[in-house]
């Protein structure tokens, strides 16, 4: 064990059982379903790789809700992607961006059209490409407020005179608002993703919690990570107890990484935007500050959506089910697409598109007993 | 996009580290880490960039903490001490 500790691994095989019996004991204890909600893509992928879910209680409803910012990337912020790359731009962007639908089209579609686009893995290679030239590199820039530090540590930092940013960066503390106001949430707990967390400090959920009189429990990402989550979680719930609590200590504290902060509100404000099929969300879209208007591609270039609305949308957009799939109002198992129409090489909605989307996720990881059942 | 792996600090140079994560090692920015890496060190990093040092004592305390949950008495495990000792474990 103490090798796979050293690896940072917490997945020892007895501990997992005796935690999932407690877990068990726990649900049994309370007599009534509990639904439990985490917004991150990175915990719905350990819960599927590792088979957690057959580990669950029946009782015990663990739901993924709008944690892949991909997936929650509305088609109008595509929209300006697809046109800043067919106006000559270079585009550089994470892969998980490239088939996401926009209105008429997707990067991938553009680039195949003759659009150059980049993929990188991160910022610093977006930048260094682009002092190896003279073109005009903007850097498509998605991802929650992990994601955007690292964006703001760039623009606060040095990068070259051909460079800018279009971000479409989510800030994840609003959209638990959305979530826990939604008329039909069934939602008694949010797991709060750790490595936001890191960031913001679990202190930011405190307001939340109370408002809503919700227990909130930070977690890591490793199977034992996730279960002890779960097991403080149910029993806040058992015990009807709100507020937040960190199991996730060894990278979280209440105030979290204050550099970081300092950085990542010097560059962006928060402001309200749509959340592709969730809602409007006050607060839950990251755009840079004036004082940053000079690297601001919506600044900077004068991008022309027009040319994009002569094409539909595609047909079967219509019926997909991912907005309710993000709301945690359903799962995969409910859509007629999934695994038919709608497939990673050729999906239809954004959550079969990016490695952190539910379906996705269930894509690949499928075949287990429980993902076959429907809340 | 959104994974954030840890790994082991093999060495700094400046802002920058080495990084081993298990086999791969790769150079991580150091920019937005709130205290100083040393080799040895543990750090969370996303996308090219540290966000957390993770103390090798952390690490250690991790498995008690697994531990301290499993043996806890069902409905207790929200009592005063152990909720301190999820919670409030700063630094």
């Amino acid at each position: 064990m103490a090798d796979a500790v050293h690896r940072l691994e917490f997945r020892n095989r007895d501990q997992v059982l005796r935690m999932a019996s407690r877990l068990e004991q726990v649900v049994r204890r309370v007599g009534s379903p509990i639904a439990v909600m985490h917004v991150c893509g990175t915990h719905e992928q350990a819960i599927a790789r590792f088979g957690l879910r057959d580990l669950l209680p029946a009782g015990l409803d663990v739901v993924m809700g709008p944690g892949c910012p991909v997936c929650v990337t509305d088609q109008p912020e595509v929209d300006e992607g697809v046109a800043l790359a067919r106006q000559g731009v270079v585009l550089a962007t994470y892969g998980d961006m490239l088939r996401v639908p926009g209105t008429a089209g997707s990067l991938a579609d553009a680039r195949a059209a003759g659009a150059r686009i980049e993929v990188v893995y991160s910022i610093v290679q977006a930048a260094e490409l682009a002092r190896q030239t003279a073109e005009e590199i903007v850097f498509f820039a998605t991802g929650f407020e992990t994601t955007a530090v690292t964006t703001a540590a760039v623009l606060c930092g040095e990068f070259p005179p051909n460079f800018s940013v279009l971000s479409a960066h989510k800030y994840i503390p609003p959209v638990m608002e959305i979530v826990a106001e939604m008329p039909d949430c069934r939602i008694q707990g949010f797991l709060a993703a750790g490595h936001a967390a890191a960031i913001t400090g679990w202190g930011v959920f405190e307001a939340f919690a109370q408002h809503h009189r919700l227990p909130v429990v930070v977690a890591g990402f490793e199977p034992l990570d996730i279960l002890s989550g779960l097991l403080v979680l149910c029993e806040a719930i058992a015990a009807g107890h709100t507020g937040v609590t960190n199991c996730f200590p060894r990278c979280v504290t209440r105030e979290g990484n204050r550099v970081a902060q300092d950085v990542l509100w010097r560059a962006f404000r928060p402001i309200g935007g749509r959340w592709r099929g969730i809602a409007h969300v006050p607060n839950g879209n990251l755009r840079l500050r004036d004082t940053f208007a000079h690297v601001d591609a919506r600044c900077r270039f004068n991008i022309d959506l027009t040319g994009l609305w002569q094409f539909a949308a595609p047909s079967l957009a219509a019926s997909c089910i991912c907005g309710d799939i993000l709301a945690g109002r359903t799962t995969p198992a409910a859509c007629d697409l999934f695994g038919n129409a709608c497939t990673p090489t050729d999906p239809v909605g954004a959550c079969m598109v990016s490695t952190e989307g539910t379906c996705r996720i269930w894509h690949e990881y499928g075949g287990r007993r429980s993902m076959g059942a429907t809340p | 996009m959104c994974l954030g792996v840890p790994g082991r600090v093999i060495s700094v140079q400046g802002r920058v580290a080495t990084v081993d994560f298990w086999g791969v090692r790769r150079d991580v920015q150091l920019h937005i880490i709130d205290e100083p890496v040393e080799p040895g060190d543990y750090i969370l990093n996303h996308v090219g960039f540290a966000v957390r040092r993770i103390a090798p004592a952390e690490v250690e305390r991790t498995v008690a903490l697994f531990e301290e949950l499993l043996a806890a008495q069902p409905g207790d495990l929200l009592a005063a001490e152990v909720r301190s000792q999820i919670g409030e474990t700063d630094g």
